[in-house]
């Protein structure tokens, strides 16, 4: 079964990191990063903060686009190539393939912003002068994005599993628009009553908690972010993540394929 | 059902139940104001409406929500622990983002104008806000009874009051109430009166039920001062006529001072005290009250 799994996930990872689409994205968030500190030039005093926020948002932002575009074709493109069966007809089960997929598409993610953030730190070097040990926080705010990423892959697997690209496309950028106000949500159905506060309530849980994991603001005024917000928020991820990829493979062991 | 869909099924339920469990201990390490301090790290509504993308309005909405739920809560319950700092930078960014939201600037002022623990105690700061609604709104007279009103009761500059109430009842629309209190201000402005007739009139006109709370519980304060005050008076005639203090109303009602017991705005009965005193039984509910506090008595901070 690992055999099988890694198979899948080396293989997803070797396709997407071929994909152009994929190559432009960090090609461009790079670019971003690399500009960074000619956004600095025309503030007044607060350069590295205006690379800490424009860098770690392009790497949030370029990552969650990429997962999507990504993540909408993993199943689809299988099935238009008609490699699916192939893959099937071997001793594959269907939820390996899911679960391969999904480790593949995560792999490729934290390759990429691993990549992205040596190159953030490579600017920041620049514009600072010199690294010190506050800008080490940094990394707990790229954790947390790849901690996002995992979910939003689990989400866009989830609705390709049963729609078209465009359309899982859509509702995967809806949910993560929708979750970076989970907060909100949470604020709504404490105010409310009766069945508005149920409702409000189950729509807080069921969409993505993005609120709780978007720190660059925190970090970039070297607010410091808790331990126990670190634990609770990679428990959380985790859960949310195999909650949704579970969704996936019940959707796509009942697909037929035929 | 097969083994491996049940199995599925299970991880799922459990992982998702996981997740509910998990969220509520994340917002919990984040802290209940989370979201509020956001408006630290973009403080320029202006900023902020072009970053928004034309989509302004849902974004006041939410910046309003957001103080609605942190501050109208905590100050329901006279809550210490409130971060008042975040208050008018989240109303100044709510009304850069819609200048027309008639409710930021009039329950947002009172907010800000208060003493604690019922408000911030920054009056400056509400005159700042309301100004810059009437600004926003100019045709709106209603503002102009609310800037009156933080002059008068949090300002005690009763000068300005009179100016703002006159500057309200040139509108043609206002109410011809607005040319009274100008007068009033101009005449009687310390009067007990006056500032009954102003919270009657909050309390008349609004809809918003937090509003009309705090004008009621304020109408409640002033009938309560004026009962222990009244209360204390009858209780010196009894000492008067019959040399010694009443041991309860019963005695008062007995020699004809009272009708019977009396009872506060909460329907509770006033407490008369072994020195003659008299007292409410429950302060906690008439946060506003001068008159009849138990000595000592500190408002809660649950």
């Amino acid at each position: 079964m690992i055999g099988r799994l890694s198979a899948i996930t080396f293989n997803t990872f070797r396709e997407a990191v071929r994909d152009r689409v994929l190559y432009n994205l960090v090609l461009f968030a790079l670019l971003l990063v690399a500009t960074a500190p000619l956004f600095g030039t025309i503030s007044i005093g607060i350069e590295g903060q205006i690379l800490v926020d424009v860098g770690l948002s392009a790497i949030s932002l370029f990552g969650i686009v990429i997962a999507i575009l990504i993540g909408i074709g993993l199943v689809s493109k299988e099935i238009e190539k008609k490699t699916l069966y192939t893959i099937l007809s071997r001793p594959v089960r269907r939820w390996e393939f899911i679960v391969g997929k999904y480790l593949g598409l995560v792999m490729t993610l934290t390759v990429n912003a691993l990549l992205m953030t040596a190159g953030f730190y490579v600017a920041l070097l620049i514009v600072t002068h010199g690294l010190n040990s506050t800008q080490a926080a940094y990394l707990i705010a790229i954790y947390f994005i790849i901690l996002e990423f995992l979910i939003v892959t689990a989400l866009t697997l989830l609705f390709s599993s049963f729609s078209s690209p465009i359309f899982a496309a859509i509702f995967s950028f809806a949910l993560v628009v929708i979750g970076t106000f989970a907060e909100d949500l949470r604020n709504f159905s404490a105010a409310a009553q009766g069945v508005a506060k149920w409702f409000m309530a189950g729509a807080a849980w069921l969409v993505p908690n993005f609120s709780a994991l978007n720190v660059i603001s925190q970090v970039a005024h070297a607010q410091p972010v808790s331990g126990s917000l670190i634990l609770m928020n990679t428990l959380y991820a985790l859960l949310y993540s195999l909650a949704a990829t579970s969704a996936a493979v019940l959707i796509f062991e009942r697909r037929n394929l035929k | 059902m097969n083994r491996a869909t049940f199995i599925t099924v299970l991880v799922l339920i459990a992982a998702f139940t996981g997740s509910v469990l998990t969220s509520n201990e994340v917002e919990a390490a984040r802290g209940q104001q989370a979201t509020l301090e956001e408006v630290m790290y973009i403080p320029s509504g202006k900023a902020l409406k072009r970053m928004s993308l034309g989509y302004s309005g849902v974004l006041a909405d939410i910046y309003w929500t957001r103080a609605i739920q942190y501050y109208g809560r905590r100050l329901g319950r006279h809550d210490e622990n409130v971060r008042f700092d975040l208050l008018y930078p989240l109303l100044d960014i709510t009304t850069d983002l819609d200048p027309h939201l008639i409710v930021a600037y009039q329950f947002g002022s009172i907010f800000l104008s208060q003493s604690p623990p019922v408000g911030a105690g920054q009056p400056d700061k509400a005159v700042a806000l309301v100004e810059k609604g009437i600004r926003a709104n100019p045709d709106y007279w209603r503002l102009y009874f609310t800037l009156g009103c933080i002059h008068y009761f949090d300002r005690k500059d009763y000068k300005a009051a009179e100016l703002a109430f006159r500057k309200g009842s040139e509108n043609p629309q206002a109410a011809a109430w607005m040319k009274v209190m100008a007068a009033t201000m101009a005449s009687r402005a310390k009067d007990a009166e006056t500032a009954y007739y102003l919270w009657t009139q909050i309390y008349q006109s609004t809809d918003d039920k937090m509003v009309r709370e705090n004008a009621r519980q304020h109408l409640a304060a002033f009938r309560v001062d004026h009962d222990v005050l009244e209360l204390e008076r009858r209780v010196t005639i009894y000492l008067q006529r019959t040399g010694h203090l009443p041991s309860s109303w019963y005695d008062l009602i007995r020699e004809r001072l009272l009708g019977s017991v009396p009872l506060d705005p909460a329907d509770h009965p006033y407490q008369l005290m072994p020195d003659g005193s008299v007292q409410v039984q429950d302060p906690e509910g008439l946060p506003f009250i001068t008159q009849g506090v138990p000595p000592g008595w500190k408002k809660s901070t649950k």
